[in-house]
């Protein structure tokens, strides 16, 4: 079986004196697959790579790759690679010295190198770069030079620590689709982390989130958006309408909510989360999720004046202060530009369904208390 | 509107030629002056009481006389030793205190690199000569525990101008070394790892060629000093340390041949000049570059 991933991390605890940093991950990652780990920063996210590539110790746990224990095993002679935060090109070397660094280490011949060097520049499109000097490349250039000098090594696992971190947003759009595309030609397998949940949720097949040293969900972007399992991944991941509040009865199919307003929210029960009477909650809806005045029957209802509308394309939203309670809230608006007239101080009927919302335990840890 | 141009361009020349006055006047009075001065006394030849002609007489004496030559090319191979051997010591010192060591250690660690230095260098050599003399410490410890029979000299000789020399250069290595490995990021060395790396590569691709500027300006500010150095030489290696500035000394003051003394100090001019153009040709290193 444990030949089957690439990747498997068991009960992974990393301790620095009294801080837990990893706290107790284990995961799996199959061949070929595209693996984000998304959290805050401070998360325990970059020790928890570091200590795949090899640069950091767990304090217990095992870290397999390809169903090999590497404890033990130092960073220059792990089958992984990483490209680092900020690249960490080596400025003394020009493009294609850069990317033969590995191979050279490795004792392979030199016509051997000249043609994987230009086999590699050619797959990440820059074939004619090497004589180039590495601070003649642009952002987006140096990224890719990073990622050939680790694929030239054919590592069983790609480490990526925030690498678009410091590009600018028109770029990190463009590579965040490259990226994809570049994993899905050549097939290695990706471990790429971030904070930055749109990079994690457009290129991954699987999402860690993390949260203070623990992963919160493991699934599918779309899981992890439609079903997330914590209060904190209902939080992180994606916008979303919040309200603290007591649950107060409800059937098998949904929970009834006290809000401390004393409104009252009904959300959609989850057999993994038991909710019992009198425990305290946080809910969620998603601003997509909530329609303007619609007649329809929704169990969920409330009016509330227009403080803004922030028009932003597809994106459009507005942001609303609840009649009743002055309970902020955002509403996405539809992309038909039905409500366009919609202005400042309006007053409107807002109303979601039940399926739609979700409620959480409101402790530190989320999941199953 | 261009008269204005010209009148604000004017102030600001003149406020430029004020600010840098002090600088020029240094440079004039106390380098390129002196330096005419000692290269016309170089190129006379005392011919009576009072009566000088234009002669090269000092610098054909420097090159028929063995003993000056010998000490010329003595100075110049062993300061250079000298400097490598600074740097071979020194640079461990500066990755340790730069890369390995972190937080307050650091700042101790350099501190003590520092501390050294704040008694004269005069005092610093004394104390070794009474590490190393007869009569010294080390001497007595080697009769006490047994190893040798009677008193050890350990002075005078080209062991202990070398260490002398070494020891008074250590600081002027390690600060531009610690200051240009300080700016090396941690993670290159780590993607050498990553990619493969030793610590020996690691070190010959990585860490030496970030740290070329810093090695090339504290190898010639050691170097520099050294050749230049007259209290270590004369110190620790005694009579026969055979220094080119004791030849300049001896020329100026023992022999009052002032003539001799300023053809040597050029000569010892065109020396260090020359070595540190090599060193500075050899390890691709521009002037400009390694001082900023």
């Amino acid at each position: 079986m444990a030949d089957q991933f690439d990747l498997e991390c068991r009960n992974v605890v990393k301790t620095f004196d009294q801080f837990v940093a990893v706290n107790d991950i284990s995961l799996a990652i199959p061949k070929g697959s595209f693996f984000s780990i998304l959290g805050p920063s401070g998360c325990g996210k970059t020790t928890l790579l570091r200590m795949l590539a090899g640069f950091q110790a767990p304090t217990s746990g095992d870290i397999l790759i390809k169903g090999n224990s590497v404890l033990g095993v130092p960073p220059n002679r792990r089958p992984v690679n990483m490209v680092f935060q900020h690249l960490a090109l080596f400025p003394m070397m020009n493009v294609a010295e850069n990317v033969a660094y590995g191979l050279k280490r490795r004792g392979v011949d030199k016509a051997t190198i000249t043609k994987k060097v230009n086999e590699t520049l050619a797959r990440v499109g820059l074939p004619d770069s090497g004589p180039k000097q590495i601070s003649q490349l642009s952002g987006g250039q140096k990224q890719r030079i990073a990622i050939a000098r680790c694929l030239v090594l054919d590592p069983t696992v790609l480490l990526l620590d925030e690498p678009l971190g410091a590009l600018d947003l028109k770029l990190r759009e463009h590579m965040k689709v490259e990226l994809k595309q570049l994993q899905h030609e050549i097939g290695t397998t990706f471990v790429y982390i971030t904070h930055d949940q749109s990079e994690a949720l457009v290129m991954s097949d699987q999402v860690a989130v993390m949260n203070s040293g623990r992963f919160e969900q493991v699934g599918a972007p779309q899981d992890l958006y439609y079903n997330p399992q914590t209060s904190f991944v209902a939080g992180f991941v994606g916008e979303s309408n919040r309200w603290t509040g007591i649950v107060n009865g409800g059937n098998d199919q949904q929970v009834e909510i006290k809000l401390a307003s004393g409104s009252r929210v009904f959300a959609k029960r989850d057999a993994n989360n038991h909710i019992t009477d009198g425990q305290s909650v946080d809910v969620f809806v998603r601003p997509e999720a909530i329609e303007i005045n619609d007649a329809g029957s929704f169990e969920n209802k409330l009016s509330a004046k227009v403080e803004n509308v922030l028009f932003n394309g597809a994106a459009s939203s507005l942001q609303v202060r609840e009649s009743l309670t002055g309970h902020e809230m955002t509403v996405a608006l539809p992309q038909t530009g039905a409500f366009a007239s919609v202005r400042e101080g309006d007053e409107i009927n807002l109303g979601w369904s039940v399926e739609q919302t979700r409620c959480f335990a409101s402790n530190g840890n989320g999941a199953g208390v | 509107m261009s008269n204005s141009a010209a009148v604000k361009s004017g102030g600001f020349r003149l406020g430029l030629l004020l600010l840098a006055l002090p600088l020029l006047l240094w440079l004039f009075l106390l380098v390129i002056l002196p330096h005419i001065d000692l290269l016309l006394v170089s190129l006379r030849e005392r011919i009576s009481y009072g009566k000088y002609e234009f002669s090269l007489i000092n610098y054909v004496e420097f090159f028929t006389e063995p003993l000056y030559w010998n000490t010329y090319v003595r100075t110049a191979v062993m300061s250079i030793f000298a400097t490598v051997l600074t740097l071979i010591i020194g640079f461990p010192v500066s990755y340790y205190i730069a890369k390995v060591i972190r937080g307050k250690g650091k700042n101790a660690l350099f501190l003590m690199c520092l501390i050294p230095f704040w008694v004269s260098e005069l005092v610093r050599t004394f104390g070794w000569m009474i590490l190393l003399r007869e009569s010294g410490v080390i001497s007595n410890l080697l009769q006490w525990i047994g190893v040798a029979d009677g008193p050890v000299e350990m002075l005078y000789n080209d062991a202990a101008i070398m260490v002398g020399l070494v020891y008074t250069s250590m600081l002027f290595m390690v600060v531009p070394l610690v200051s240009v490995l300080d700016s090396l990021d941690d993670s290159l060395i780590e993607a050498g790892y990553d990619l493969g790396g030793n610590a020996f590569t690691i070190t010959r691709d990585i860490v030496v060629p970030h740290a070329m500027p810093g090695i090339a300006s504290g190898c010639i500010v050691v170097f520099m000093l050294t050749l230049g150095n007259y209290l270590t030489p004369n110190l620790l290696g005694g009579k026969d340390s055979l220094w080119f500035t004791e030849q300049i000394y001896t020329q100026f003051i023992t022999r009052f041949n002032w003539e001799s003394g300023s053809a040597f100090g050029f000569l010892l001019l065109v020396l260090s000049s020359v070595i540190v153009w090599v060193g500075l040709k050899l390890s691709k290193q521009t002037l400009s570059q390694t001082v900023g």
